[in-house]
């Protein structure tokens, strides 16, 4: 994409109907690395590519609990990430406050989309450059949808997005008609599949990604990297032994979210100033 | 009819003289006059906001679960102090498709919670999406609101019963004008307290039919009408099942006038006139 005159402005219309900013700030999410969410009948399934910026530091998170029934994962800036998160994760705490009940996904995505469209109205805002992949739970079920940068919000059966997310999408699209009968194991499989195909060379480890559930009757957790290991492992073996081993462990503490190898602020600010975009977004 | 007993209710205590009585309003509190101006009359004193006292009430609402739902039950009329005034209000309202409504107390502010769960309703509506405000939501955003009112020591002076029925589930509770709630299978508010709980207490069952819990709300309205002086021989039900929320028209009950105590009441309390 080259610069015109037309994108100094989000505010700024280009001849050709376009307002170049905000597809810029649709770049930014692409350039961030990936995020996979798929559903089922009774699971949403988020799955997140981790990637640190040098060896020494830690990775990025990108997978957020958003309230027991809601969660998240993101790609592009990841602090634009946080500061929505903490948006969400408010409108659901006040919602539970005055109706005892929890805010329905939906609703809240919505929320967000009007929060990020105003961002693209404003002559002295930019928009958000973070994607957000919202999985969570309501009254009609389990829901899967994406926020965009521009405002504009899609519900999915099965998604990516970031670097290298046409290769889970393509993995996605062969197979996502299978996904509304899967147990929870099988959808997580199909999840590190995904992230598999996004990584392409790299050999998939719980080192460099990370899994988050949410289902009926099982509120949204992070699997620690012991579980997700395991998962890793019955991709090679045989699908249905590994089942058993898996919920196992599980059992533990399943609304602990267990951080993965997070110690102070992850990669932000670790790698030079002058490197360019992926430095802010993972 | 003699109306030499007749009280207004709670009027502020009205000066004969208003202007002489001016240098007695106090403006320690006027965000202008400030502390030191008491005499001072060209500015008019700002006015209460706060409520005191309740003007026009309804009386008992009564609620019950049965087997299929939730019944609530009110008469249908507004007192104006000891004056029974207006005698088709109708106190019980459906809110959404899942949920009733029926308040005793201040009848203008029912009608003001009315109007912002109608709002609440709407909105909800409008998104379409799937989900809608049930009984719970509806009970604790009651909650919150008589709560905050309370708060700023200006209460929405009424006792609310809000029962419901969402996923073949009933709910049954009450929000008071302080902010106190619960939930519970039968329940009652003012008078209803004293007459109608201690008969929910020893008759009530949890597989109640339609008819069986009719028939229990009926004893306990009639029992009301005879003992509650601001209660009229004319109610309503609210029926909330899954299939939605029926508000019956105004019926009467039979009464029995005839019972030898009644006949000469004063018997056993010898006054002096």
């Amino acid at each position: 994409m080259f610069r015109n005159q037309y994108d100094t402005d989000v505010t700024t219309w280009s001849p050709a109907g376009r307002l170049h900013q905000v597809e810029y700030a649709m770049e930014a999410v692409k350039q961030g690395s990936a995020a996979i969410g798929l559903r089922s009948k009774t699971h949403v399934v988020l799955a997140a590519v981790n990637k640190a910026s040098s060896e020494l530091s830690s990775h990025q998170k990108k997978l957020f609990k958003i309230d027991n029934h809601i969660g998240i994962a993101m790609a592009g800036l990841t602090a634009d990430g946080r500061v929505l998160s903490r948006y969400m994760r408010s409108e659901c705490i006040n919602h539970k406050f005055v109706y005892e009940s929890p805010l329905p996904v939906g609703r809240l995505v919505v929320q967000v989309a009007d929060k990020a469209q105003v961002c693209t109205q404003r002559s002295w805002k930019r928009p958000y450059g973070v994607g957000l992949l919202v999985a969570g739970l309501d009254e009609t079920g389990p829901h899967l949808y994406q926020n965009c940068p521009s405002g504009n919000y899609f519900e999915f059966h099965a998604f990516a997005i970031g670097s290298r997310s046409q290769a889970a999408k393509t993995y996605l699209e062969r197979k996502f008609e299978s996904f509304m009968d899967c147990s929870k194991e099988e959808l997580v499989r199909h999840a590190l599949h995904a992230v598999k195909e996004s990584l392409q060379e790299e050999e998939l480890s719980s080192a460099n990604c990370g899994v988050a559930i949410v289902g009926v009757g099982e509120p949204f957790v992070i699997l620690d990297s012991k579980t997700l290991q395991a998962y890793i492992e019955s991709l090679e073996g045989a699908k249905d032994d590994q089942a058993t081993k898996i919920e196992v462990e599980e059992e533990r503490n399943p609304a602990v979210i267990e951080r993965q190898d997070v110690s102070g602020g992850g990669g932000v600010g670790v790698g030079a100033e002058g490197e360019g975009p992926s430095d802010m977004e993972t | 009819m003699d109306f030499s007993n007749f009280q207004a209710p709670g009027m502020y205590p009205y000066h004969a003289s208003s202007s002489s009585k001016q240098a007695e309003k106090s403006y320690v509190d006027h965000p202008i006059m400030g502390p030191h101006n008491s005499s001072f009359t060209l500015m008019p004193e700002a006015p209460s906001k706060h409520t005191k006292y309740p003007y026009v009430t309804g009386t008992s609402v009564l609620g019950v679960k049965y087997k299929d739902g939730v019944l609530l039950a009110s008469d249908t009329a507004a007192s104006y102090g000891s004056t029974v005034r207006y005698k088709s209000v109708q106190r019980l309202k459906a809110v959404g498709k899942t949920t009733a409504l029926g308040a005793s107390g201040e009848i203008s502010d029912f009608q003001a919670i009315n109007e912002l769960l109608d709002q609440l309703i709407t909105n909800d509506y409008m998104w379409d999406d799937g989900n809608n405000l049930g009984p719970v939501e509806i009970h604790n955003y009651l909650n919150r609101l008589m709560y905050g009112r309370r708060n700023k020591f200006d209460p929405l002076w009424n006792s609310l019963v809000l029962g419901g029925v969402k996923n073949g589930q009933q709910y049954l509770g009450v929000v008071t004008m302080i902010g106190v709630h619960y939930v519970d299978d039968h329940v009652a508010t003012g008078f209803g307290n004293h007459l109608a709980r201690p008969i929910f207490r020893d008759e009530w069952r949890a597989d109640m039919t339609h008819e069986e819990a009719v028939a229990l709300l009926e004893k306990c309205m009639l029992v009301l009408f005879y003992r509650d002086r601001s209660a009229i021989n004319k109610f309503q039900i609210a029926n909330v099942t899954e299939a939605g929320v029926h508000i019956s028209e105004p019926y009467a009950l039979q009464t029995n006038w005839s019972y030898k105590a009644f006949e000469n009441p004063t018997a056993g309390a010898v006054g002096s006139w």
